[in-house]
């Protein structure tokens, strides 16, 4: 443990970097935790006129109507489905791409296909969900093709029961590669004398797979899938610029996540900042939970966490 | 030892080849709706292989104010914004490097504890109201100052410079400012020139906060004209019923103007994107996890 008494003076050493360290100290308070204060909001009710101090307290008031309003629930509900969705229909892709193309001789190739999979992610779901309208709407290429074969038109953009499989398609269509690079990066660290030692035993590509390259992967799949458990409430991390981009009121009964309800709620609905306020914080507590939780866990099983 | 090709090369090839044609599909699609000629297009016979060639939608699109002025604010946007976050995360995660500074992991345990835990969207829409913020470019730029993980990538990459540099300048008399602009940068180049690329993808497709804080559309950012642009008429695609109307609707943003917007939108991310592959895996596990 430091000195105390020689703390000041080593303070000032650093005078320099306290002056460095200045400016992000101040975006974090203003931009991070001056919000937080706002959270009291949450339980009061908000009187435009007096503003945050003067709005009277309410107690849980907030939550308890909330609690009772069908929209929430249907927004709970539908945040957890996705986030479960994600993670059985997301998840494992990156993966077995990145096993697959581990398989890829010819590096040429192999650095081809990893340029084209990763470049729909640092485009914005703005972009994205243009492209998709485009694709898939009443005029799209999808109904002309289908059209073209005689088969009924579809919108699947407007169908609440296809519009789950949209999100997880078009997010796999966006972020598979950039997944995919996260784990060949991994690969590409395993020593490939492993490789050569298991050849000479006469193991065949696929055991190689299964008992050299899987086992160095598995932590890093173990953390990413815990760290995204810790996103669950924000629909498997990320997930409201996409739903957001994309939905529209028809498919709000099986797409409308906290994230979108509570937007909704604060700008369109109005006069129930304080009530919307509550959803965040519900929001933000059980994410919380879930993802000190969740580090705790990757801590437990032997590999490091996020901190 | 070379290995001949069996099946199962082949079944894997022709996956990620599949994969890869997937991928592709759709920006082919907007690129060639984009120079088609509307009437074509309105035939709805229009297969992939484009049967015309116009430019007519890019000088519709060059030529209207809202574009040139909405790529505008996306520039200065993206401009000023990624040099504040270099600046700010550039020099924050150089002093937070320093294990030794007395209250360095109060700050570390701030910084890591606002990326578990956020005040809600109210209370930050509130906040940069008080702040005056509100349909100013600082709205674009101020509240997106810092990323966590960025951040904690670079902190990472301090950690990793020897201290025999910096000890032995200091030595030679230089102060800490000095060692941080005239040694530490210059040899930090890969990673400084990774995040400043990531930072300004960020800022480019910035359009959530524009959204929320800019209600004025002279300082839109491309993204949220895109956004407005691309909803409109959307939006009546998406009925059936609303199908008639949305021809009238089509006058004014027709699907070649949609897919040009969208091109042009694209366009500085296809030029950057060559220069950032270099980094990704470097930049990610640096940040990702740690052997």
């Amino acid at each position: 443990m430091v000195n105390r008494k020689g703390w000041l003076r080593r303070a000032a050493e650093y005078k320099y970097m306290y002056i460095l360290v200045l400016p992000l100290l101040v975006y974090y308070a203003l931009f991070e935790y001056v919000p937080m204060y706002g959270l009291m909001l949450a339980f009061k009710e908000f009187n435009f006129a007096k503003g945050i101090w003067g709005s009277p307290w309410v107690g849980f008031a907030n939550f308890e109507e909330i609690f009772r309003l069908n929209d929430f629930w249907i927004a709970f509900r539908n945040t957890i489905i996705i986030a479960l969705g994600r993670l059985v229909f997301e998840f494992p892709v990156p993966i077995v791409v990145a096993l697959l193309l581990n398989e890829v001789r010819r590096t040429g190739l192999k650095k081809m296909y990893q340029v084209v999979y990763t470049f729909p992610h640092f485009l914005s779901w703005v972009i994205v969900s243009g492209i998709m309208v485009n694709f898939l709407g009443t005029f799209g290429v999808l109904n002309q093709l289908l059209e073209l074969v005689g088969l009924p038109k579809t919108n699947l953009l407007v169908d609440p029961e296809t519009f789950r499989g949209l999100l997880y398609g078009s997010s796999l269509w966006k972020d598979m590669g950039w997944g995919t690079i996260i784990y060949l990066a991994t690969i590409a660290g395993i020593n490939p004398s492993l490789y050569e030692a298991a050849e000479m035993d006469g193991a065949n590509r696929f055991q190689q797979m299964l008992h050299i390259t899987w086992p160095s992967l598995r932590g890093t799949v173990v953390i990413l899938f815990i760290l995204q458990i810790g996103h669950t409430m924000s629909s498997g991390g990320g997930g409201f610029d996409q739903i957001f981009n994309l939905y529209n009121p028809a498919v709000y009964e099986k797409a409308d996540i906290l994230d979108t309800y509570v937007y909704r709620r604060t700008f369109s609905v109005g006069d129930s900042y304080g009530t919307s306020t509550a959803v965040g914080l519900f929001k933000s507590v059980i994410n919380f939970v879930l993802l000190v939780g969740a580090n705790r866990l990757a801590k437990r099983l032997g590999q490091e966490g996020l901190y | 030892m070379i290995r001949r090709n069996n099946w199962a090369d082949y079944a894997i090839n022709a996956l990620l080849m599949a994969l890869a044609v997937i991928t592709v599909l759709p920006f082919y699609n907007v690129l060639i709706t984009s120079f088609a000629d509307p009437a074509a297009v309105a035939k709805q016979t229009f297969y992939l292989i484009p049967t015309s060639f116009t430019l007519n939608s890019y000088e519709l699109l060059l030529n209207g104010s809202y574009v040139g002025r909405s790529l505008g604010n996306s520039l200065i946007v993206t401009l000023a914004g990624t040099f504040v976050n270099m600046m700010v995360t550039t020099c924050g995660a150089y002093a937070l490097s320093k294990k030794a500074m007395p209250g360095r992991n109060v700050m570390m345990a701030g910084v890591v504890f606002t990326m578990l835990f956020s005040g809600g969207l109210i209370p930050f829409y509130l906040t940069i109201k008080n702040l005056h913020l509100i349909n100013t470019y600082g709205a674009m730029i101020f509240p997106v100052a810092v990323s966590s993980f960025f951040l904690i990538v670079m902190i990472n990459h301090f950690l990793s410079i020897p201290p025999s540099l910096e000890e032995s300048a200091k030595i030679d008399g230089a102060n800490d400012i000095r060692i941080l602009f005239s040694i530490v940068i210059p040899i930090s180049k890969p990673t400084i020139a990774a995040i400043t690329l990531f930072y300004a993808v960020a800022r480019w497709n910035e359009w959530y906060h524009a959204m929320l804080f800019v209600t004025d559309p002279k300082l839109h950012p491309m993204q949220l004209f895109l956004r407005n642009m691309l909803a409109d008429v959307t939006r009546m695609a998406r009925d059936d019923m609303g199908a008639a109307m949305m021809s009238q609707l089509s006058q004014r943003y027709p699907d070649g103007l949609k897919m040009a917007s969208v091109i042009v939108t694209m366009v500085p991310i296809m030029l950057v994107y060559p220069m950032l592959q270099k980094y990704f895996s470097a930049g990610v596990t640096l940040g990702a996890v740690k052997e």
